[in-house]
């Protein structure tokens, strides 16, 4: 694929304007994410009320694609109930590897769909997915997530690095 | 090609650019296009392209010499252990080995590091004892000397760099008691091209009394090796990375110490009798050698030995001098672009990151534009870490690469640097 397809003006942007970045005193759930094989590293905080994201926050190192998704992410959860947000979850997830065709299937990504063109990347679908997975883990007092090995909450296949 | 417009150095770069372009021509891959792009394949260090005559030498034996070899009595089996054997000799050649018995075929450098871990360092060392090991190491020449000290209770002691990305020699220096029982260096950095003073290095393990492993999975492709004149005790190194296949690497040891060593593998080809109460292990180097080995791949590197030859080590030097000190430049005139690794001995390896753009980014968007590097910590997790730096990206170049190529890496990164702006 194109990678002008990927790293559209909206990625761009909230890889240059986080939104939601910074920590949370009054965090209920929080969870640190590693992506081990290129150093994406994350954390995730949020306030759940009432069975609700009252608000979220991020912040970390990582390259434009996990940044990005984050950021889109913490926009996207605000305010909606947490059994929702799961089925964001699993459905951000499907998208990036190729299960869930965005034009042709039903979902609920909304603007999140412009991260589809992830899945023609293998090597850079661990990057868009691990806010999520960590998101995951912090609704399952999961203390970190990795993309990597047992560590890994949604069990995705672990790919090697070489030389 | 003589005209009296051009000047004696214009003519030379003209031939020059003649005989690169029938160079090239040896190596089918390079005409790709990649993404509607020609690709500049400037990922060498993680394994270099292989020419038609190590293609077609592996094609040869594949359809008209293949069979087991050490065995059989029948044609294809001399055949092939003619050829297997043969390539031994051409390797031997090339690094200049004293004789043909201290070259082992291991599976590549990973296996050779961790045969000379099991061999000499679980034989020979005890709790207590000391590795010399260095901040510039690829994980391949870490982790299995991790494993012995986790088992024997050693101790791992690391060679600083300075920012430049070049070995403290004093501090090398310093490192050595009566309880250092091994070195193992690399003599080229893959993260950052520095090379290291291998042979100084040597000589002062020796007057400890201390043998030497060497790394030399990135310096063979580069600059002519003799390992009688480095006196290294031990020299690993790959195939895929001298435009041999992959599956196939040599350990260079010192027959003393391969005579000594025990064996790594158990099973056919490396033992003289076998009764269930005792086995005689075969003479070095099949004692190293269990197993039906990957017979092409041998011979493919003896074709890759005989291409590199051809060619001259030398020459293939001069001009990656000149690519990396033409990269150099071209990344250096990018303002944003830091150059990592500045070491004044360099192998023709360019690590790099531009501000504000992860290295993850900076390759996926120079893929686009047909530009294969490589990004990420290159298994070399400590180097990164003394950087104070996640990753970076990596352009590193072979003598079949073109100052065309740099200009289209420098142009893409031109690019990113305007995305992401």
């Amino acid at each position: 694929m194109d990678s002008k397809q990927l790293y559209q003006e909206l990625i761009l942007d909230h890889n240059k304007k986080p939104r939601n970045w910074g920590q949370l005193a009054a965090a209920s759930h929080r969870a640190e994410g590693l992506n081990p094989l290129c150093g994406d590293h994350i954390w995730v905080a949020l306030k759940v009320n009432d069975g609700r994201i009252e608000t979220i926050a991020f912040e970390g190192e990582s390259c434009a694609i996990c940044k990005a998704s984050a950021s889109m992410m913490t926009t996207s959860v605000k305010g909606k109930p947490v059994d929702e947000v799961e089925q964001l979850v699993r459905e951000f997830r499907d998208m990036a590897t190729g299960k869930l065709d965005v034009a042709a299937q039903p979902h609920h990504l909304g603007r999140l769909a412009v991260f589809a063109g992830v899945k023609d990347l293998p090597s850079r679908v661990k990057c868009a997915i691990l806010p999520w997975h960590t998101l995951h883990a912090a609704f399952h007092n999961q203390q970190s997530a990795s993309t990597e090995g047992n560590a890994d909450p949604m069990g995705l296949p672990v790919t090697k690095e070489s030389a | 090609m003589s005209s009296p417009a051009l000047s004696r150095q214009e003519e030379r770069a003209v031939t020059r650019s003649v005989d690169l372009q029938r160079l090239r021509a040896d190596f089918p891959i390079l005409r790709l296009k990649v993404n509607g792009k020609p690709l500049a394949y400037l990922d060498n260090a993680a394994s270099s392209q292989m020419p038609q005559p190590v293609l077609d030498r592996l094609s040869r034996y594949q359809t008209q010499e293949h069979s087991n070899i050490h065995r059989a009595v029948h044609y294809l089996s001399e055949t092939a252990t003619a050829a297997y054997e043969g390539a031994r000799g051409k390797i031997q050649k090339f690094i200049n080995a004293r004789e043909q018995r201290e070259v082992v075929y291991t599976r590549g450098t990973t296996d050779a590091v961790n045969l000379v871990m099991h061999g000499f360092g679980r034989a020979f060392l005890e709790a207590g004892d000391e590795i010399i090991i260095s901040q510039l190491e690829h994980h391949s020449n870490i982790v299995p000397w991790q494993m012995l000290r986790d088992e024997k209770g050693c101790k791992l002691c690391v060679i600083p760099c300075n920012d430049a990305g070049e070995l403290l020699i004093d501090d090398y220096e310093r490192l050595f008691n009566a309880r250092t029982k091994l070195v193992a260096i690399t003599h080229v950095s893959n993260a950052l091209g520095s090379v290291n003073p291998v042979k100084q290095m040597i000589a002062t393990a020796h007057g400890h009394g201390v043998p030497v492993l060497v790394d030399g999975a990135q310096a063979v492709p580069h600059l002519a090796v003799d390992v009688q004149d480095l006196d290294c005790d031990f020299y690993c190194f790959s195939g895929h990375k001298m435009v041999g296949p992959t599956g196939i690497g040599i350990l260079y040891g010192k027959a003393s110490w391969l005579e000594q060593m025990q064996p790594y593998q158990g099973g056919g080809d490396m033992i003289l009798s076998v009764t269930f109460e005792k086995t005689t292990y075969n003479v070095i180097p099949y004692k190293f050698e269990a197993g039906t080995p990957p017979i092409a791949a041998a011979i493919g590197l003896g074709a890759a030995v005989d291409y590199l030859t051809e060619i001259g080590m030398e020459s293939i030097a001069a001009w990656e001098r000149e690519l990396l000190a033409y990269a150099t430049g071209q990344l250096e005139a990018l303002p944003g672009v830091r150059i990592v690794g500045t070491a004044a001995n360099k192998a023709s390896v360019l690590s790099f990151t531009v501000a504000g753009v992860h290295p993850h980014d900076v390759g996926t968007i120079l893929n686009e534009d047909g530009v294969a590097v490589r990004t990420g910590h290159h298994c070399a997790q400590p180097v990164m870490q003394r950087f104070g730096i996640p990753a970076t990206a990596r352009a590193s170049f072979a003598f079949y690469n073109t100052f065309e190529e740099i200009d289209q890496l420098a142009a893409g990164i031109h690019r990113v640097q305007k995305m992401f702006a």
